[in-house]
């Protein structure tokens, strides 16, 4: 398997898992390999169905029994309904989209409740590496140059904040997310500038 | 030499049912019997009759997917690198079934058959079927068998057609259906072809108006010209280009004549009289109108209420250089499906070869299917 883009090990996986309630029904949108869908269905019996760009991943996702639509989130989600999903997920792929302001919009169309997780592009190493070295952040959640990114669109917690206020929509809860083993003090207190990655709980209004 | 993990030496069997009085009805209103089913099996049925996987074939398909006749037999069936023992659909978990289609010609009933209340051949007067009442004559095979539920259906083109109308039809009979390069209703251009092709065999001489085995002749003209048109929908602009270009035909420059001077047009030559060594110009009229006639929005109002009842976990996939069966219509599938939240997947191949993907040996088609079957089987053993 040759995959276009690696992912990495996700600390927000398990924060979006207890997020969601048991018995409900979820679409998550840019599912990988289908890893959270498959411990979502397994653990908790959800109603789970993924959408994946890479067809390698969508294979991956068929082979876990997880379904899976293998599609492009720009192209929109037209195919479904509104409301027809209790939680719709954007893990570490809002940067990856041409237009999040739509993607949102259409994610808390077909779905109640909406749960992002967001990397914090205003986490004090990524600052300090543009502001020391001069070039574009690279680090372990940031691994590429800056052509050849597929994430296009990255942001701060505070941008994010900002555009679900302009957009009217509420955020109903905010995990903010360290490596760091010294607690979780720092990034609570300055989430935009100590947290390294960030999971909203959002609902239109 | 037949490689190890072929199905081997295969032998076509026959199943005869709807003996008269208990003719079986079909979609137009008529009544057909007796019906014989060609047929071919590979791998064993196991004791729970839980392992059953149904192939259904495209167009121009048979009863034989897999394996050889014999030792000498040059080519084997015509899904043969998807079934044997260790292949996607492995012969050594799964049972597999193939028909060949009613109104077929190669072994089941169709218009050239006898009609044993006649003694004569149907030809003409073999009442028009269905997708529909194909399915429906598989469904006598099945029972025959002994088989309740089948693990799965698994069909491209015309053969999605038949998996879908399976899976709406016998909603408890299905745990699974693989439909692919398919359409939920053939549209206008689809039609149109079918029409090219149906034309060219009226237009034959030969044709006799469907009477041309009664007469001793056969409209090879027709029905190969029907087949060069067909077989154009099949490939893409891309494909022919690959594998054909503007290359000249053993000849150095044109002829400056009506001889042959390309190599695509010697290519479709070869496939049209080749097509007509094996297949029947009726059947080839009666399968393109049972194709045109499927619409299942029309038969049931709309995809919507189609897929309502659908029990089985479905798998679509399409191919981006299919511009017979496109992308979108294999995904309105799956659009219909996703209303209900049925359980559904989807995948797009980008590959070069047209419709004629499916039939494509590729090693991540071979992976999707495998994995599927697997982890529908796990959950019924």
């Amino acid at each position: 398997m040759s995959p276009k883009y690696k992912k990495y090990t996700r600390p927000d996986l398990q924060i979006i898992f207890d997020v969601i309630e048991p018995h409900s029904s979820v679409l998550d949108l840019g599912c990988g390999t289908g890893e959270l869908l498959k411990k979502l269905i397994d653990e908790k019996e959800v109603q789970g169905h993924g959408i994946e760009i890479i067809d390698d991943y969508v294979l991956e996702c068929v082979a876990k029994g997880v379904p899976v639509l293998h599609s492009d989130l720009d192209k929109g989600l037209d195919d479904y309904p509104d409301n027809c999903f209790d939680y719709v997920i954007l893990s570490q792929t809002i940067q990856q989209v041409h237009r999040p302001d739509v993607t949102l919009n259409e994610m808390l169309r077909v779905g109640k409740i909406g749960v992002v997780g967001l990397l914090n592009f205003g986490y004090w190493r990524v600052r300090h590496y543009l502001a020391f070295q001069g070039r574009m952040p690279k680090s372990r959640v940031l691994p590429y140059e800056w052509y050849n990114t597929p994430n296009i669109h990255l942001s701060t917690i505070q941008d994010f904040r900002r555009l679900c206020h302009n957009a009217g929509y509420n955020i109903v809860k905010q995990v903010n997310v360290s490596k760091r083993k010294r607690g979780q003090l720092l990034p609570n207190l300055l989430p935009n500038s100590f947290a390294e990655l960030a999971v909203f709980v959002i609902k239109a209004k | 030499m037949i490689e190890t993990d072929s199905v081997g030496i295969v032998k076509r069997q026959f199943y005869t049912f709807a003996e008269p009085p208990n003719e079986m009805p079909l979609e137009s209103g008529e009544k057909l019997g007796p019906i014989t089913l060609a047929y071919e099996t590979y791998g064993m049925l196991n004791e729970q009759k839980s392992n059953a996987i149904l192939i259904a074939h495209a167009l121009s398909g048979d009863s034989h997917v897999a394996g050889y006749y014999s030792q000498q037999d040059k080519k084997p069936g015509w899904w043969d690198f998807m079934i044997g023992p260790g292949r996607a659909i492995d012969t050594n978990t799964y049972f597999v079934i193939c028909t060949n289609a009613l109104a077929g010609c190669q072994g089941s009933t169709g218009p050239s058959s006898i009609n044993p209340a006649t003694g004569n051949r149907y030809n003409l007067s073999f009442p028009v079927v269905t997708i529909g009442d194909m399915v429906q004559a598989q469904t006598h095979l099945i029972d025959h068998l002994g088989i309740k539920r089948l693990l799965s259906v698994i069909g491209g083109s015309m053969g999605g057609m038949q998996a879908l109308e399976w899976a709406i039809e016998y909603p408890d009979r299905v745990v699974s259906c693989i439909p692919h390069a398919t359409t939920t209703r053939l549209n206008a251009q689809g039609i149109a072809f079918h029409e090219v092709g149906r034309q060219a065999i009226y237009a034959d001489p030969d044709w006799r108006n469907g009477n041309y085995l009664d007469e001793g002749v056969v409209p090879e003209k027709g029905l190969s010209v029907a087949r060069m048109l067909a077989h154009i929908t099949y490939l893409s602009e891309e494909s022919m280009h690959q594998k054909f270009g503007r290359r000249l035909r053993e000849k150095e420059r044109y002829g400056y004549d009506f001889s042959l001077d390309f190599e695509v047009e010697s290519y479709l030559r070869h496939q049209g009289a080749s097509f007509v060594q094996r297949f029947d110009a009726n059947t080839y009229l009666y399968i393109t109108k049972a194709i045109d006639y499927f619409d299942l929005q029309q038969d049931y109002g709309s995809l919507e209420s189609a897929f309502k009842n659908v029990m089985a976990k479905v798998l679509v996939f399409s191919f981006t250089s299919d511009w017979l069966f496109p992308t979108a219509q294999n995904k309105e599938i799956v659009q219909a499906l996703q209303v209900h939240r049925k359980h559904v997947s989807f995948v797009e191949f980008d590959l070069p070869y047209g419709h004629d993907s499916f039939l494509i040996k590729n090693p991540k088609q071979e992976k999707l299917v495998a994995d599927f079957l697997r982890c529908v089987y796990d959950e019924v053993k």
